[in-house]
């Protein structure tokens, strides 16, 4: 059987280039350019990882120079949420709610292997990589990722705000997927799919 | 028109007998008090004797982690303090029982981040004591200076975040430069500046490179007078003084019982420090003194903490004026990784090196605690082996954990931004808290 | 603000200038003078002596462990003020008892001692408590208490502390609880998600907060009668 959409789907045809006109584009550019130079973070660190951002912030590193030196503790005034370390179960809904209390517009940059993937924590205390929890868009790998690495993860956050545009309207968008969409997925799936894979169930038998 | 506004003066000088600031009453100008009045009781309800009750944390700039203080206040003073920890709990001592000794030398860097290679270190005594071998000379003093090149970046965490809790900025940013430094000799040593796993059981993941000493000297040179600057601008300021003496004192009973430890415990006046009463890496042979506070109280933890500082100088030097040539692995291949040149051209080399990267080395059946004086306190790690590669038990003696149970004691009676304050000064690490 | 007398650590001490230890033996190195007075004072609750690595290992008896705790809390010829550590250990292998570990040292002599008191696996696992001994017993009580479920009787706010209190796992660091959890990962993360961080407060908070009075009926009623939460 084919994989046809039903008639009740609607399909969004989007041609980026006719639904700007040049003023538009220019305000795009410079809405973007504001934003991404400017992105207060807000620094949810955990563990080693916000050391490493501490010693980013610090002068050797100066995080000033891409208009982050402003750290927002309270999420009501940052843009970034830059979760720097391992983040266990316990904190999982503070750092949903921290999410959820940011305002529009708002990034999440995954500092370290701990909060993109778990890192080496694969146990029962640790949630494995914070996109389980909250929407993330730039993963900066390394445990803990160097200064370099990070700037590295915040340049490109800023090359993916200044390639947002306002016509795009899903962009902020912050709802939970429709159940009844293509893309819910029930838990029972997402069980089996959440299963250890491979040899993971058996690692601790490599050796005596 | 009749006057909106009155002018007041204080009445007195607003200092007190010991020179610090007070509340006084304010003086209007035709001679009167100007005081707040209590209003009768009934009219304004909010004002009358109920408690309030705030959370500070879980995410909260100060708190030095995921801390969550729940408070009870009176007005702005704390009658109560109940702390919630865990937020930070990772499962490190269940992992420890599934990971061979040496894979579980990189968890001791992640639990307290700040002292990873001083973790490394007290990991691997403890490792090297239940396996029953004594390591090099050579590797002893390199072990020394890496506690102590850790016991100074450690500190100058506690310094920069302490200060910016009490609201000065600019050492934050003179102890970070500084961090950078000791970071790049530990990159040039060990290949990572944070999470170093530089210890392996019976000797260390890699010797010093040739010219390492010079840069360990040029530090030990210069950074004696970061340690002057910021003693010029913090210990005599009026204002770091007024928010700092007084606080949190825990007498030395108290403390003792209490169980803390490390500076905690000897700014309180009681002169316990791991390498003077239970030494280990023959630091009883090295000169040094251990600063012993008097009053217990926020500033004395300041002092004490920044005369570690120089005093851990001080034993730098004299560890880099007698290290010693020679091996700094022990000559077991059983145990630690043979040379790459033997390892790649004998056969029983090339065996061993499998045997000890595939299964790990296996002590006899035992257990053991070493421990050692982190800059947070008394670190130990407590490891019972039933002779197989992997521990039973790998137990972490936190010194923060114990450290921040004291906190509902000391910071009953003060003000809220003392508990910021008291809570600095213990100098905790929630990755050791919650491990 | 009083002026403390520095206490000086090692005050009683014999011998002045400690050494760092090398080459301990395995089992011979001598046990320390306190094992002997144990055995003195406490002949029949002292069921075993051993010294591993240097270091003494006195195996009591589970219904006098604070007994004699107190008395080398108290005594002036033993004195160990300060109680370093309060764990438990299980072994892998199912007839051995789990062991309740108590690390005391004496300051004033420089001495230190482990304590252990063994409860067999399948009892329930109790065990006094030295909170009125000591009080850094608190959390490490707790501690022990959330990882493997040892309740210690007689410590005052016996909740969970490092995972939340309403965890229904079981507890991590017993034998037969997996490294990855018994849950799925999903199942794990819907629980933590549901845990309304505000609403754990314990009974001291909730009186504080006059919340009480607000709470359901029945779980005034439950909290009332001694329930935790947190098992």
């Amino acid at each position: 059987m084919g994989l046809t959409a039903p008639a009740e789907h609607r399909t969004v045809s989007y041609i980026p280039e006719s639904q700007e006109g040049w003023a538009l584009t220019r305000l795009d550019f410079l809405v973007n350019w504001a934003r991404a130079n400017s992105l207060w973070p807000m620094p949810f660190g955990t563990a080693c990882c916000a050391i490493e951002f501490m010693a980013t912030a610090a002068s050797d590193f100066d995080l000033a120079r891409f208009g982050m030196e402003r750290m927002s503790f309270s999420p009501r005034q940052a843009d970034v949420l830059i979760c720097a370390g391992r983040v266990p179960f316990k904190l999982a809904p503070i750092i949903r709610r921290i999410w959820q209390q940011m305002p529009q517009p708002k990034w999440c940059i995954s500092m370290g292997a701990c909060a993109s993937t778990g890192g080496m924590f694969d146990n029962y205390a640790v949630v494995q990589g914070i996109d389980t929890i909250i929407p993330v868009d730039v993963y900066v790998p390394g445990c803990p990722p160097r200064p370099e690495g990070l700037i590295y993860g915040i340049r490109m956050l800023q090359e993916k705000v200044k390639n947002e545009r306002a016509a795009d309207k899903g962009t902020r968008d912050e709802m939970e997927p429709d159940p009844s969409s293509q893309l819910y997925i029930p838990p029972s799936v997402i069980d089996e799919l959440g299963e250890p894979f491979g040899n993971s169930v058996n690692q601790t038998r490599s050796a005596q | 028109m009749s006057r909106r506004t009155i002018e007041v003066e204080l009445s007195t000088s607003g200092l007190d007998a010991q020179g610090r600031p007070q509340r006084v009453p304010l003086v209007t100008n035709d001679g009167g008090t100007a005081v707040a009045v209590e209003p009768p009781p009934g009219v304004e309800p909010d004002l009358e004797g109920e408690h309030m009750l705030i959370n500070l944390g879980p995410q909260h700039p100060a708190t030095h982690g995921v801390l969550r203080l729940v408070l009870e206040l009176d007005g702005e003073t704390v009658v109560r303090c109940i702390p919630h920890i865990g937020y930070l709990h990772c499962g490190f001592e269940k992992i420890g029982e599934y990971r061979q000794y040496n894979q579980i030398i990189c968890w001791t860097d992640r639990e307290d981040y700040l002292n990873s290679i001083g973790n490394n270190v007290a990991f691997a005594l403890g490792a090297e004591r239940l396996f029953g071998i004594e390591i090099t000379e050579r590797c002893k003093v390199l072990r020394v200076i890496a506690s102590e090149l850790s016991r100074i970046m450690s500190h100058l965490v506690w310094l920069g975040t302490f200060c910016i809790d009490i609201g000065a900025f600019t050492p934050f940013l003179w102890a970070f430069q500084r961090r950078e430094e000791i970071y790049r000799l530990i990159e040039k040593w060990v290949g990572a500046r944070l999470t170093t796993s530089a210890t392996r059981v019976g000797g260390m993941a890699a010797d010093i490179p040739s010219g390492w000493m010079d840069g360990l000297r040029q530090f030990n040179r210069t950074f004696p007078h970061t340690l002057d600057e910021i003693d010029r601008v913090l210990t005599r300021n009026a204002i770091w003084v007024g928010r700092t003496v007084g606080l949190g004192v825990m007498t030395p009973d108290e403390a003792i019982n209490w169980g803390l430890s490390g500076p905690m415990l000897r700014a309180s006046g009681v002169d316990y420090d791991v390498r003077k009463d239970f030494p280990y890496l023959d630091y009883e042979t090295y000169d040094f003194e251990v600063p012993v506070g008097t009053n217990g109280d926020v500033y004395d933890r300041y002092l004490v903490r920044f005369e570690e500082l120089r005093q851990s100088v001080r034993i730098l030097q004299q560890a880099a004026d007698r290290l010693p040539d020679g091996p700094v692995n022990i000559d077991d291949p059983r145990i630690i990784l043979p040379p790459k040149s033997k390892a790649t051209s004998e056969m029983e080399s090339m065996i061993h090196h499998f045997k000890v990267v595939m299964e790990g080395p296996r002590p006899p059946i035992g257990e053991s605690y070493v421990a050692v004086e982190s800059p947070k306190g008394e670190k130990g790690y407590y490891m019972v082996s039933d002779g197989t590669a992997k521990p039973v038990r790998w137990r972490i003696r936190p010194p923060s954990f114990v450290n921040l149970a004291a906190i509902p004691k000391m910071v009953e009676g003060h003000l809220l931004s003392d508990v910021i304050a008291i809570n600095a000064s213990i100098d905790i690490v929630m990755g050791e808290i919650d491990r | 603000m009083s002026r403390f007398e520095v206490v000086r650590t090692g005050a009683s001490a014999s011998d002045s200038i400690p050494v760092t230890q090398k080459n301990v033996s395995h089992r011979k190195e001598p046990p320390n003078p306190s094992a002997a007075a144990l055995q003195r004072q406490f002949s029949s609750a002292i069921k075993r002596v051993e010294v591993i690595w240097g270091e003494t290992v006195i195996y009591v008896d589970a219904a006098s462990v604070k007994q004699i705790i107190r008395w080398l809390h108290d005594d002036q010829s033993q004195r160990y003020d300060f109680l370093s550590d309060v764990t438990a250990v299980e072994y892998r292998d199912a007839e051995v008892p789990i062991e309740v570990v108590w690390h005391l040292r004496s300051l004033p002599f420089r001495r230190f001692l482990r304590i252990k008191a063994q409860l067999p696996k399948g009892t329930s696992l109790e065990i006094d408590s030295v909170y009125d001994i000591y009080r850094s017993a608190d959390w490490l009580e707790r501690e022990c208490y959330d990882m493997f479920g040892i309740r210690f009787n007689g410590h005052p706010d016996l909740r969970r502390l490092l995972m939340w209190e309403s965890y229904k796992e079981g507890y991590p660091l017993r034998k037969d609880f997996p490294l990855r959890g018994r849950f799925s990962r999903s199942e794990q993360l819907r629980q933590a998600l549901a845990q309304n961080p505000e609403a754990r407060y314990s009974m001291e908070e909730l009186t504080i907060a006059d919340a009480f009075a607000e709470l359901p009926e029945d779980m005034r009623q439950r909290l009332n009668k001694g329930e935790r939460t947190g098992e």
